[in-house]
């Protein structure tokens, strides 16, 4: 403690920058403030663009096939921009591939993911605030899904049901609903014994409007976070679904087809499959870096980690230091 | 401890019975064997003959009762590929699986519990963001991504290791390294979490004014008090890769159970599936009770006079400390049966 005190100046910085926030900070400046945290938000967004413009500009290209140009070598100028990434044995632009499969890629995981969280989400809340016997038989239902082996499911689906990108939404949003419901039942069953919610109950509030007032706001970060985390993982599993041939079937497109289709010129046109991949990782890495600062910035007990700037930081970290 | 063991596999029972009858039913509406395994030309009766070899000519619930009867007498059938017993074909298919996960799970701990003590040594250090940074990218590889990057690079151009196959240490190479990446990169993640929360306790500072060895601070009385949570999470991984490597034996042709099940599934092969299956599920089953006592053996407050309940409570607290929301999941989670196997 006698260490703070010499060094007062120090001590006064800190609480100049601190008065200088008041209030709640905006969520844009703390995402500004993490760098890698900031990437990976430019990286998502310029996805997504991809996604969405892509391929209106792009989609003629992807399937226009030019034997003149077969399997040609990524980053050769040489051949014109459509054919910077390369391209396929039946001389279509690599590039244009890419942008296309984007938005399938997208448009499975991004659906998935919403429908899991919605569905498992507002069950687990419900679940976690009533407890007893309608907690108990959807943890029971939760634990079934959990363990039913998902490949079988959509192998069932691509025989009985047509194999569409619809089909594979709706199974990996399916065995993805546990994983919500047991976060949202963890957090809303310890939310419903806490004081705020006795005194709504006292005041005779409906259960419903408790859960929509007052529980689902609080689980909301979590939730969402978990939702970040969960892109990354729908992605990886849909791409492996492509990639067994039980996922997206040609002549759709996407990132884990891509990677299966280009398997097997791996001797004489690397770029097929190692391309695609690269795009699969750079997106997963992204989007596992966002869940991670949405993690501390939705955190009330963190977020100030995320207030401060960096010469506030470096003093307090000596503060710090000293005390110790 | 029989009490436990009790609890244990009767809360395990009914989620299992549900996964074995959904697989039986689902299966069998992939389509009919009949298509896959007689000529083009065959003729109605010989469908006819094909089907009540099979018994697929009975109604599904005669089919499963008669199915569930084998079970009781420890009959699970012959495949329709080979005339093998099901069960003779699961269980040799297993050890190959057993052998991949578990080679795999020690590389991964030994690594996370290295590289996660030494970024939690100095938090936000260099060293710590370089971990978090590597961690956070192997977790999120595809892995039959990067089995195709290895047996392009090392298999095809330098030469160094065959591409697939389980003959020689060589062969073990890639597989082992292409599974590593997600356990190790969660584990690091949970390692680090947990020494930190260990090295900023009283009993750290009490061992340092003793003046014990950075090593042993770190070596003997952070890393064992951390070794909880690692635990529970190494356990999940492991699970996940009983049933999750099929992409991984398919492209490297490991005769495994992945592998099994895959081709059971596309070629129709229903006995053997569900032997798959109901394997897997109790090697689960016996998995997690592994998990249980290595856990009451590492934390006192958990050891068996505190019943099952305290011991889940422990563990799911755990669950719930490495800051990952995926795992901060629920008591009731003792099912021993596959998780989703999509988590190749």
């Amino acid at each position: 403690m006698t260490q703070i005190q010499e060094k007062p100046a120090t001590q006064k910085t800190v609480k100049a920058n601190a008065t200088q926030r008041l209030g709640r900070p905006s969520m844009f400046s703390m995402l500004l403030r993490d760098k890698f945290a900031t990437v990976a938000a430019v990286i998502l967004s310029f996805v997504i663009l991809l996604a969405v413009f892509g391929p209106v500009l792009m989609g003629e290209l992807a399937t226009k096939q030019n034997l003149m140009f077969m399997n040609k070598e990524p980053f050769d100028l040489s051949n014109g921009w459509a054919y910077i990434l390369g391209s396929d044995s039946l001389g279509r632009s690599m590039l244009a591939r890419m942008v296309v499969a984007t938005q399938t890629t997208l448009l499975v995981a991004v659906p998935a993911v919403l429908i899991a969280l919605l569905i498992g989400s507002l069950w687990g809340v419900w679940a976690g605030y009533h407890r007893g016997r309608r907690e108990s038989i959807s943890m029971r239902i939760a634990d079934i899904i959990m363990s039913f082996p998902s490949l079988l499911l959509a192998v069932v689906v691509l025989f009985v049901f047509s194999p569409s990108a619809a089909n594979i939404v709706l199974i990996l949003a399916i065995t993805r609903i546990p994983i919500y419901m047991r976060t949202a039942r963890a957090e809303s069953a310890e939310l419903q014994s806490r004081t705020f919610v006795d005194a709504a109950r006292t005041f005779g509030t409906k259960p419903n409007a408790i859960i929509a007032r007052h529980v689902i706001p609080v689980v909301t970060p979590t939730l969402l976070t978990l939702a970040t985390l969960e892109f990354c993982f729908v992605m990886l599993a849909e791409s492996s679904l492509s990639f067994l041939g039980i996922g997206i079937q040609p002549p759709d497109v996407s990132w884990g087809l891509m990677v299966a289709q280009g398997r097997q010129y791996l001797q004489t046109a690397w770029w097929l499959s190692i391309l695609p991949g690269l795009a699969i990782v750079v997106t997963a890495v992204a989007a596992n870096m966002l869940a991670a600062w949405m993690r501390i910035a939705t955190d009330p007990a963190q977020r100030w980690r995320l207030t401060l700037d960096k010469q506030t930081k470096k003093s307090l970290t000596t503060v710090i230091k000293d005390t110790k | 401890m029989l009490t436990y063991l009790r609890k244990r596999i009767i809360s395990s029972a009914v989620p299992l019975l549900v996964v074995v009858v959904g697989v039986f039913a689902l299966a069998r509406m992939t389509g009919n064997p009949a298509a896959l395994y007689l000529p083009l030309n065959a003729t109605e009766a010989m469908r006819e003959d094909f089907a009540i070899r099979n018994g697929l000519d009975q109604p599904i619930w005669v089919q499963m009762a008669q199915y569930f009867g084998g079970v009781l007498r420890f009959d699970f059938g012959t495949s329709m590929r080979t005339g093998e017993s099901a069960a003779d074909m699961a269980l040799r298919a297993f050890p190959a699986t057993l052998q991949l996960a578990g080679t795999t799970m020690l590389i991964a701990i030994v690594l996370a519990v290295i590289v996660g003590s030494a970024a939690a040594l100095n938090p936000n250090g260099i060293l710590d963001r370089f971990s978090s940074f590597v961690s956070m990218t192997a977790a999120s590889i595809p892995d039959f991504w990067l089995a195709i990057v290895g047996i392009w690079v090392f298999a095809i151009t330098l030469g160094w290791v065959p591409t697939s196959g389980v003959l020689g240490a060589a062969a073990w190479v890639l597989p082992v390294a292409t599974l590593v990446m997600r356990p190790f990169g969660t584990l690091v993640q949970v390692v680090r979490g947990a020494m930190v929360s260990s090295l900023s306790e009283p009993y750290i500072k009490l061992a340092r004014s003793k003046g014990a060895t950075q090593y042993r601070v770190v070596g003997a009385h952070a890393l064992r008090n951390a070794a909880a949570p690692g635990l529970t999470v190494a356990g999940d991984l492991t699970v996940g890769l009983v049933n999750g490597a099929v992409v991984v034996e398919t492209i490297f042709g490991w005769p495994g159970i992945g592998k099994l099940m895959i081709d059971s599934i596309l070629q129709r092969d229903f006995a053997v599936l569900q032997a798959c299956v109901l394997l897997t599920a109790i090697a689960i089953f016996v998995l997690n009770i592994l998990i249980d006592i290595g856990y009451a053996l590492l934390d006192p407050r958990v050891r068996p006079s505190a019943g099952a309940r305290g011991r889940r409570k422990a563990r799911n607290e755990h669950r719930g400390q490495n800051n990952t929301p995926a795992t901060t999941g629920t008591p009731t989670t003792s099912a021993p049966v596959p998780t989703a196997a999509i988590d190749a």
